[in-house]
C-alpha cells in the first residue's frame, strides 16, 4: 500500500537504490500501557510510519449477549456495569430505558431526574479518566493525579447512593434501586461547586501545553464524512464537527427539560476530541445543577407496574400481596410483551444501543449491545495509516475507548 | 422535512418486496436479500439515513425457517430518526446476505461480528473473519443450539495446548445463576439451575 507523506522515508530512498529496506511488522498489545486494556494492534511499519494497522479485539469477550438470553431482565443489570466500566450508572440507565420502551412504561419524573443526575456524574467521572489517561499517553502525568482525586469524590457519592463505588447496578426495570439519601443532592451540589474551579485547573494543564498540543493537534484527523460512515458517536463524532447528541436530538429520561450546549470540534483531531470532552464536563455540571434545582417529588419507581417492578422491602415483609408480587418478579422476571425495540443513549463514550427481541415473558430472546467503543475503534485501520508509531499512542488516547464494552 | 415513514412509503413504491415489519418503536421494514443493498443504498443516498448504527444477527430458534435474520438500524444524523431493516437468510444451513460494507465502511466490523456469533456469511465482504472469538474457533456461540456453559475446545495457541494439555474449559454451571431460555421453560421448571444437566462437570459432555 503506497502511503503519501512528506517524510524522506526509506521507501523513497530505496527507490533510488541507495539501500535495501523491508517492512516490519509490530504487534502492539494486548498488554501495552497505551492500549487501555486489552486491545492489540497488528501493524505494518515502514520505518516509523504505520502503513497498515489491524486491530485485534475480543480478548475481553465474555459473551454478555449469550448470558442475557439466559436470565431475566433485572438479572442482567449487573452485567451492564461491566460494559463501559468507567460509567456504570449511565449503562444501567440506558439498559433500563431500553427495556422500559419494550414494556411501554413511563417512569416517574423523580426517577428520571435521579437517572439524569447519576448519568451526568458518570459522564464527568468517565471523561476525567479519559483525560487523565490521555495525558499519561502523551507524557503529561499530572493531569491523571488531579483527575483521580476528583473521581474519588464522585465515587464517595456513588457509594452513598448505590452502595458500591464501581459496579453500581443501580437501575431496575421500571425505576431505580432506592431513593436518594437525605442530603445527598446537597453534597452533589457541593461537589459541583468545588469541581468547576478544579476542572479549569486540570484543563489548564493541557489546553495551552506546548507538548500536549504538539502531540495531539493535527494527529488522528477524522473527517466529518468518515466519522459518520464508520458510525462514530459521542465526543469522537462531535469533535469532527457533527452536532449530534442524542440527549438533545432524541431526548430521553427528561433531558429536554434541561438547558445545555453541545460542544463540537472543527478539525476532528485529537486536540479537538480533548476540548470537546473538557467542555462536556462543564455542561454536565450545568445539567446536574438544573436537575437538582427542579428535583421532583414522588416515587423513584413506577408503582403501578406491578408485573415489572418489585415493591419496597418493608412492604414485602408485611403484606401478602406485595410478597407474591416480589416472588413473581424475582422468579419469573419482569413480564414483557413480545416485540422488538432499539434504544440508544448518549453515554460518555458515545451511543450505547440495546436491540431487544422479546417473545414475551421475563427473558429476552435476543439482546444485542451496540457498543460505542466497538464502532469508534473500527476506524483505526483508516486513521492510523500514515501516522508515526508514537502518534498511534496519541490517537488511541484521544479516542477514549473501553475494551469491556468493545468486546462484551 | 421528510420523515422515516415517507421514506418507507417511497421504498415500498419502488421495490415490491419491501414490506412493513411489526415494531414497538421505530419504523421497520422487511427486505428480501436480493434488494437489500439497493434499499439500504436508497435510504442512505435519497432519504438521509447516513449512519449505520447497528447490525445484529438474530437466531429465531432451532427448527424455524427462516432461522436467521440480519437486522440493520440506520439513523439520520440530520432528521434524527431510525429505520429498522430486517433481511431473512433464505438458507438455514448456510445463511448468507449481501454485505453492506461497500455502503458504510463501519459495517465491516458489525458483519464480522454477526459472522463470528451466528455463522452468517456476508457476500462481498472485504475481509470476513472472526472478530471476538479467535481464528479457528469451531462454533458460533450465539446460535441457540450452542449451550450457555460453552463447549470445551482447544486453546488458540496450539503450543500452549500441547504443553499444558489444557483446553478452553466450559463454564461450570452447578450453582450458577438462574438459567432459562425465553419460550422454552419457565423459571420454575428450569430449576435446578443448570439448564441442561448433561453439561455439568459431574457428567461427561457429549461430543461436540
Amino acid at each position: 500500500m503506497a502511503v503519501e507523506h512528506s517524510f524522506p522515508d526509506s521507501a523513497a530512498r530505496n527507490a533510488k537504490g541507495l539501500f535495501e529496506t523491508e517492512k516490519m511488522s509490530l504487534s502492539m498489545g494486548p498488554s501495552h500501557p497505551s492500549t487501555h486494556g486489552v486491545l492489540r494492534l497488528q501493524m505494518e511499519l515502514d520505518g516509523e510510519i504505520v502503513t497498515k494497522a489491524d486491530p485485534v479485539i475480543g480478548y475481553l469477550h465474555r459473551g454478555d449477549e449469550k448470558i442475557a438470553e439466559n436470565m431475566t431482565y433485572n438479572q442482567f443489570v449487573p452485567y451492564t456495569d461491566r460494559l463501559d466500566y468507567l460509567a456504570p450508572l449511565a449503562n444501567n440507565m440506558a439498559y433500563a430505558i431500553a427495556v422500559e420502551k419494550l414494556a411501554k412504561l413511563e417512569v416517574p419524573a423523580r426517577c428520571q431526574a435521579i437517572r439524569v443526575i447519576t448519568a451526568e456524574m458518570a459522564r464527568i467521572s468517565a471523561h476525567l479518566l479519559g483525560l487523565g489517561a490521555f495525558g499519561i499517553d502523551v507524557g503529561a502525568w499530572t493531569v491523571f493525579l488531579y483527575s483521580f482525586t476528583e473521581r474519588e469524590k464522585l465515587y464517595k457519592l456513588f457509594e452513598e447512593l448505590t452502595g458500591a463505588r464501581f459496579t453500581t447496578s443501580y437501575s431496575r426495570i421500571g425505576g431505580v434501586a432506592r431513593d436518594v439519601p437525605p442530603g445527598w443532592n446537597d453534597r452533589v451540589l457541593a461537589f459541583c461547586d468545588q469541581f468547576l474551579p478544579l476542572l479549569e485547573e486540570i484543563l489548564d494543564l493541557l489546553t495551552r501545553n506546548k507538548i500536549f498540543t504538539d502531540r495531539t493537534a493535527g494527529v488522528g484527523v477524522i473527517s466529518k464524512e468518515d466519522a459518520i460512515a464508520y458510525g462514530l458517536t459521542g465526543p469522537n463524532l462531535r469533535a469532527s464537527g457533527v452536532p449530534l447528541d442524542l440527549r438533545k436530538d432524541k431526548p430521553y429520561s427528561g433531558y429536554e427539560k434541561y438547558d445545555f450546549d453541545v460542544p463540537i470540534g472543527s478539525n476532528g483531531d485529537g486536540y479537538d476530541r480533548y476540548l470537546v470532552r473538557g467542555e462536556e464536563m462543564r455542561q454536565s455540571v450545568r445539567i446536574i445543577r438544573q436537575a437538582i434545582a427542579q428535583f421532583p417529588e414522588g416515587k423513584w419507581y413506577a408503582e403501578d407496574a406491578r408485573r415489572i417492578i418489585a415493591p419496597p422491602k418493608d412492604k414485602i415483609l408485611t403484606s401478602m400481596e406485595e410478597l407474591i408480587q416480589n416472588f413473581m418478579i424475582v422468579t419469573e422476571g419482569p413480564q414483557m410483551p413480545a416485540g422488538e425495540v432499539y434504544f440508544e443513549a448518549e453515554n460518555p463514550k458515545g451511543a450505547l444501543g440495546f436491540y431487544i427481541v422479546s417473545k414475551g415473558g421475563g427473558v429476552p430472546w435476543r439482546l444485542k449491545i451496540r457498543a460505542p467503543s466497538f464502532c469508534n475503534l473500527s476506524i483505526l485501520p483508516k486513521v492510523c495509516v500514515g501516522a508515526m508509531v508514537s502518534d498511534v499512542v496519541s490517537i488511541l488516547g484521544s479516542l477514549d475507548f473501553v475494551m469491556g464494552e468493545c468486546d462484551r | 422535512m421528510p420523515t422515516a415513514l415517507d421514506a418507507i412509503a417511497a421504498l415500498k413504491g419502488k421495490w415490491v418486496g419491501v414490506k412493513d415489519r411489526a415494531s414497538l418503536d421505530h419504523p421497520a421494514i422487511n427486505v428480501p436479500a436480493a434488494d437489500l443493498l439497493a434499499v439500504l443504498g436508497s435510504l442512505k443516498a435519497d432519504h438521509g439515513f447516513d449512519m449505520l448504527t447497528d447490525v445484529s444477527g438474530v437466531d429465531w430458534a432451532i427448527g424455524t425457517s427462516p432461522r436467521f435474520s440480519v437486522v440493520y438500524h440506520v439513523f439520520s444524523t440530520t432528521g434524527h430518526e431510525y429505520v429498522r431493516v430486517s433481511v431473512d437468510c433464505a438458507d438455514d444451513a448456510k445463511p448468507q446476505v449481501p454485505s453492506a460494507a461497500g455502503l458504510w465502511p463501519g459495517a465491516d466490523w458489525h458483519e464480522r461480528e454477526a459472522f463470528d456469533m451466528f455463522g452468517i456469511t456476508f457476500a462481498g465482504h472485504p475481509d470476513l473473519r472472526r472478530i471476538l472469538m479467535w481464528d479457528g474457533y469451531p462454533y458460533h456461540p450465539l446460535r441457540k443450539d450452542f449451550p450457555l456453559a460453552g463447549i470445551e475446545t482447544e486453546l488458540p495457541d496450539a503450543e500452549v495446548t500441547a504443553e499444558t494439555k489444557v483446553g478452553a474449559i466450559a463454564a461450570p454451571m452447578m450453582g450458577g445463576p438462574f438459567v432459562a431460555s425465553s419460550g422454552e421453560l419457565n423459571m420454575t421448571d428450569a430449576e435446578p439451575r443448570a439448564k441442561d444437566e448433561s453439561w455439568t462437570e459431574r457428567r461427561p459432555k457429549p461430543d461436540a
